[in-house]
């Protein structure tokens, strides 16, 4: 491959990876703690109210999730197009 | 409780003692550090050398992101608002994953020192240059003010001196191993107020927990039932005394969804701009490390943010339970000790001898400053007295390791970003390094002095720190590194309409300078309050970059190459 074209298309694929992290980022905060959590109050998980759960513990945990899962998939990538010497 | 009152019995010192004990031991500590790992040279005050281990980085973030208001304040604030809480829960840790997916590693790539040497770079221009330290003194500036006073309300309150005795000595300890270590000497010192912080937090937390619902665990226990054996959740529970006294119920919202959309926007995408965070990811020495750290600073500050709602459901009920129609003449120590303090006040309107604490203003008899809600929480859960002097060397290592990194930004604006890049490119390395210490102190001075003698206007407009990184900062270093056809022109200009629309209704809705009173809330453009203003800015921000640029030249060849370079980690 040559040079030009590989990176492009590392490029092509962490486009790829960010649009899908923060399509789950988005949806988690502002779906399930802001725009949809009077619908997911109605579902109870022990004391939590499953909306209030993910504006105050939820989302949290997904941040940290996505960031390590980002992480990986990156370093593989860099791996595949050689870019981690 | 048997342990604990056993705990009690054998260790006798008093409270007073111990945070002696422990506030001493733990500056000794810093100070240690400090003179062991002081900086030689510029790359060492400015970015540690580049060495870092993303461990080290993701823990010295964590403790540079915490400040006093995390540690002190934010459970409390949960604890009145409820639900409302959750926009700085998810605005200060959602953050860091758009500074993970979208700045970190393309920083670290680009390496060099601060934020406005890669928008002075990417944008090849010395307007560009100056716009962003304007924008980096403005943003640390008003953080950093609030810091300073939180240093010395903390000293005030656990070492009985008064505040501005307090900020002093905080001005020396920061003096000293900033000025001393530059960004070397902080990493190390904000990586040990981690370890000092984060304990102090956790100790307390799962006690109460046990005591209340014996889940150790409190992100767990504050959905549990309560241990009385009721049947009872916590949660209804505490929905159930709001409601009777007429507080707003404690999982739902009162602030409008469009203003907690917003504000929750603002935080996240403000926190990705701040300056003294962004800086941290320089420090390591490889672009997958940056991703790394990242992701370990997120988890370290997950561990506080996810004990904090938990923290404000227990106190809060605690705090009704404990007082709430009981006569005032039988109220706990620690009540009578707070109130000297004047964090909690009683005034008996009715005199019938009973505290009312309702939400109705006319009626209520209470009130109650939302710190006291981390600052007494051990003392109304009787914990030993080490527990609460341990909240006193947390409280301050949150304080000093947040107000140490601001300080940095501030000096390396200064003598790198001017000094060095705009006004005497010839400045050799030994005197650039003299000009980064003096310009530390010159800052520590600043801030001390803005500790002293807040102007009115600073506790108001800390919060919107986060609202002019989003306005300034943030588009234009994303579009730098997305968007290859970006040139100076629009980046300036969007920029500036950013910053300024921000400043204006921030004086406008949040200070009251250009009218008689301050403006009602009826008058909020889109309902959107000034602390979540900072999105509306932003979204002008990118739009005013992208028009401007659509009818100017191109950026130079050189300038997309750096584009092209950064996006590649080796």
């Amino acid at each position: 491959m040559l040079d030009q074209k590989k990176r492009k298309a590392y490029w092509k694929e962490n486009i790829r990876y960010l649009t899908i992290l923060l399509f789950i980022w988005f949806l988690v905060s502002y779906g399930a703690g802001i725009l949809f959590k009077e619908q997911l109050d109605v579902i109870k998980i022990g004391g939590f109210k499953l909306g209030f759960w993910f504006a105050q513990q939820g989302s949290m945990y997904v941040f940290v999730i996505l960031i390590f899962v980002y992480v990986r998939l990156m370093n593989k990538l860099d791996k595949k197009y050689g870019f981690d010497k | 409780m048997a342990l604990i009152n056993n705990v009690l019995l054998i260790e006798g010192l008093s409270v007073q003692n111990w945070t002696y004990i422990l506030v001493g031991l733990t500056f000794s500590l810093y100070i240690g550090i400090a003179i062991w790992s002081r900086a030689s040279s510029t790359k060492e005050f400015y970015v540690a050398g580049g060495g870092i281990s993303p461990l080290a980085n993701g823990m010295a973030t964590a403790a540079d992101w915490m400040s006093a208001a995390s540690f002190i304040s934010m459970a409390g604030i949960i604890s009145f608002a409820g639900y409302d809480g959750a926009v700085y829960l998810m605005g200060w840790t959602g953050g860091y994953v758009l500074l993970a997916l979208l700045l970190a590693p393309y920083l670290r790539k680009f390496g060099k020192f601060t934020v406005p040497d890669f928008i002075g770079d990417r944008y090849y221009s010395k307007t560009a240059r100056l716009v962003a330290i304007f924008c980096a003194l403005i943003v640390s500036f008003t953080y950093v003010a609030g810091q300073m006073r939180g240093v010395g309300i903390v000293f005030s309150r656990f070492l009985e001196v008064d505040i501005n005795t307090g900020v002093i000595i905080g001005m020396l300890i920061v003096l000293f191993y900033a000025v001393l270590g530059g960004m070397k000497g902080i990493t190390y010192t904000q990586v040990a107020q981690y370890c000092v912080l984060i304990f102090a937090f956790m100790v307390p937390a799962i006690f109460i927990s046990i005591q209340m619902t014996g889940n150790p665990i409190p992100q767990v226990g504050f959905g549990s039932e309560l241990a009385d054996g009721s049947g009872i959740y916590l949660l209804d529970k505490l929905d159930g005394l709001s409601a009777e006294l007429g507080f707003n119920e404690y999982t739902h919202n009162s602030k409008s969804m469009l203003d907690i959309f917003a504000i929750t926007l603002t935080l996240m995408v403000g926190t990705a701009g701040l300056p003294h965070v962004i800086v941290r990811f320089f420090t390591v020495k490889r672009v997958r490390d940056a991703r790394k750290s990242a992701g370990i600073a997120l988890l370290l500050i997950v561990i506080l943010y996810s004990t904090a709602p938990a923290v404000a459901v227990f106190s809060r009920i605690n705090l009704i339970e404990t007082v709430s129609n009981k006569p005032y003449s039988e109220v706990p120590e620690w009540f009578k000790k707070w109130e000297t303090t004047g964090l909690i006040s009683f005034t008996d309107k009715n005199n019938d001898g009973n505290i009312q604490y309702v939400a109705d203003k006319e009626k209520n008899e209470l009130e109650v400053d939302r710190d006291i809600m981390v600052l007494a929480n051990p003392e109304i859960a009787r914990l030993p007295n080490w527990v609460i002097a341990l909240v006193a060397a947390g409280g301050l290592a949150a304080a000093l390791s947040t107000a140490a990194g601001l300080l940095l930004v501030l000096s390396s604006s200064v003598s790198h970003d001017l000094i060095k890049k705009v006004i005497n490119p010839k400045i050799s390395e030994k005197n650039e390094l003299i000009a980064a210490r003096l310009s530390a102190i010159g800052a520590v001075i600043v801030a001390g002095y803005f500790g002293i003698n807040p102007p009115g206007f600073v506790a108001a407009v800390v919060a919107l720190a986060f609202g002019l990184a989003a306005a300034s900062f943030f588009p234009a270093i994303v579009l730098g590194i997305f968007y290859k056809r970006m040139n100076k022109e629009g980046a300036i200009a969007g920029m500036v309409i950013g910053i300024v629309t921000m400043i204006l209704y921030m004086i406008k809705f949040k200070l009251g300078w250009f009218d008689e009173v301050l403006p009602n809330k009826n008058e909020w453009w889109f309902g959107i309050s000034p602390e979540g203003f900072g999105v509306i800015s932003m979204i002008l921000n990118f739009s005013t970059a992208l028009i401007i640029m659509s009818f100017t030249k191109k950026p130079p060849k050189y300038v997309q190459e750096i584009v092209e370079n950064i996006r590649i980690p080796n």
